[in-house]
């Protein structure tokens, strides 16, 4: 673990090892906050900020602090890092606070948090966990506003609705209605719309992972060309 | 040997939580004004959709009388202010807080803002957890049914009218949900009788006084 490349970090984080749709870690607020994509993309920028700052600092200790007292160590550092955020967020983005409520300092409890500073913070040095923290991060909130586009989509008919909340009044007109006077489609705002979209995205994924993996097996399975006696003659130095 | 490692790692989590502490305190009073700021703002930009800033000239989340779950009729939770609206001193509005209990999915907060001549001047939800879709149409985000309310009065329409026309009364009720906007239309109602009730005392007891009998 000590060799870290950054590209298997992405990988990992991105893809491999999603923490929404792989570890399936964190799922409470992945599936309460997404019926818009303005709360997806405020939950998603809380969780990241929250993840760097917890991976960053329990990689700092990480040499100080003994096994028998890390996790209540590492829990005092995600609480106040969440509770520091929180407070910042109800200073400048006060609506968005307003909508999130209680996911906000229920971010403490996000398994994907604990998770990362145990698993990998607390063996690396500052500058791989805290990329660690902003990738994972990142690959919680893809899958964050990916539902959350979804099911603005299909339950509303318009997509980007109330992005003034986060972005200021100059995102007021952001909103995109794609389809005219369309019926709201219930199931998918309500919370059985979530699992069902989660549901399908994570078999979207698995399709995905199986067509490479078929690609890959039948790109061996072909015999090269020319390969089949291979003399070796002597060293080319 | 191990006495000394316990010790050890009492002190470090110790200091932990010394470190932690000093971090939030320091985020919390250098974000502290800012937010109470913002909480300010949020509260006064329901008021001015109610009572625009041409109406009145006065500051009025500084003039206010506060009630409590005592105050007849508004079925509030817990303690709440009522605003007033001045210009050149004379009251020329109130927004009265007032709770529905019986929304689809629990109680539906609302302000009710009433003219000096008794009607409405405008009704807003302040916090509710209706379906979305259905009920939550009563939030003017979702749908200007709320407006719906402006202008009218204890006697316009009748108390029969004061219903969702399903009930045979003047007021749309929303397709699929009908139990939100009752609890909405009669929460309005209890709010325009309270003020009627208490006609004197809101128009005319000077600011930060609680209205006599109650709280």
């Amino acid at each position: 673990m000590s060799d870290v490349s950054y590209r298997e970090l992405s990988l990992n984080g991105l893809w491999k090892n999603n923490p929404a749709i792989v570890q399936l870690l964190g799922l409470c607020p992945l599936l309460a906050v997404t019926g818009s994509v303005v709360n997806a993309i405020g939950l998603a920028a809380a969780t990241t900020l929250v993840l760097i700052c917890s991976n960053t600092s329990v990689s700092l200790i990480r040499n100080i602090v003994s096994d028998a007292i890390r996790l209540p160590a590492f829990v005092m550092i995600i609480a106040s890092a969440v509770t520091c955020i929180e407070l910042l967020m109800q200073a400048f983005a006060f609506e968005l606070y307003e909508i999130l409520g209680i996911f906000l300092p229920l971010i403490t409890t996000n398994c994907v948090i604990l998770g990362r500073a145990d698993g990998f913070a607390s063996r690396n040095a500052i500058a791989p966990a805290a990329y660690d923290g902003l990738i994972m991060g990142v690959g919680f909130g893809v899958v964050l506003v990916l539902l959350g586009a979804l099911r603005e989509l299909l339950g509303t008919g318009a997509l980007f609705a109330n992005m003034d909340l986060l972005f200021g009044p100059g995102a007021a007109d952001w909103k995109i209605t794609l389809i005219n006077d369309y019926p709201n489609f219930l199931l998918a705002i309500l919370p059985p719309g979530a699992f069902i979209f989660t549901g399908l995205i994570i078999a979207g994924k698995n399709l995905i992972d199986a067509q490479i993996k078929r690609r890959q097996d039948a790109l061996k399975a072909r015999p090269v060309k020319g390969a089949k006696r291979v003399r070796v003659t002597g060293h080319i130095s | 040997m191990l006495g000394r490692s316990i010790a050890r790692n009492s002190w470090l989590l110790a200091l932990f939580a010394v470190v932690t502490t000093v971090l939030i305190t320091g985020t919390y009073l250098l974000t502290r004004d800012r937010i109470s700021e913002q909480k300010r703002l949020a509260e006064e930009k329901a008021l001015l959709e109610i009572v625009p800033r041409d109406r009145h000239d006065n500051s009025m989340l500084d003039d206010i009388i506060n009630v409590g779950p005592e105050a007849a009729g508004l079925g509030l939770i817990q303690d709440k202010r009522i605003y007033r609206a001045r210009l050149a001193g004379e009251v020329v509005a109130t927004i009265v807080p007032v709770t529905a209990p019986d929304g689809y999915t629990g109680a539906i907060d609302l302000i009710v803002g009433v003219n000096a001549d008794g009607s409405i001047a405008g009704v807003r939800t302040l916090s509710h957890k209706e379906t979305p879709g259905l009920g939550d149409k009563v939030d003017i985000k979702k749908s200007d049914w709320i407006l719906g309310f402006n202008g009218k009065s204890l006697d316009n329409p009748q108390p029969a009218g004061w219903a969702v026309k399903k009930d045979k009364g003047v007021f749309d009720q929303f397709t699929g949900a009908t139990i939100t906007p009752r609890a909405v239309i009669a929460a309005t109602r209890r709010a325009l009788l309270y003020v009627s009730a208490n006609d004197t005392t809101l128009f005319e007891r000077p600011a930060d006084e609680t209205v006599a009998g109650e709280k």
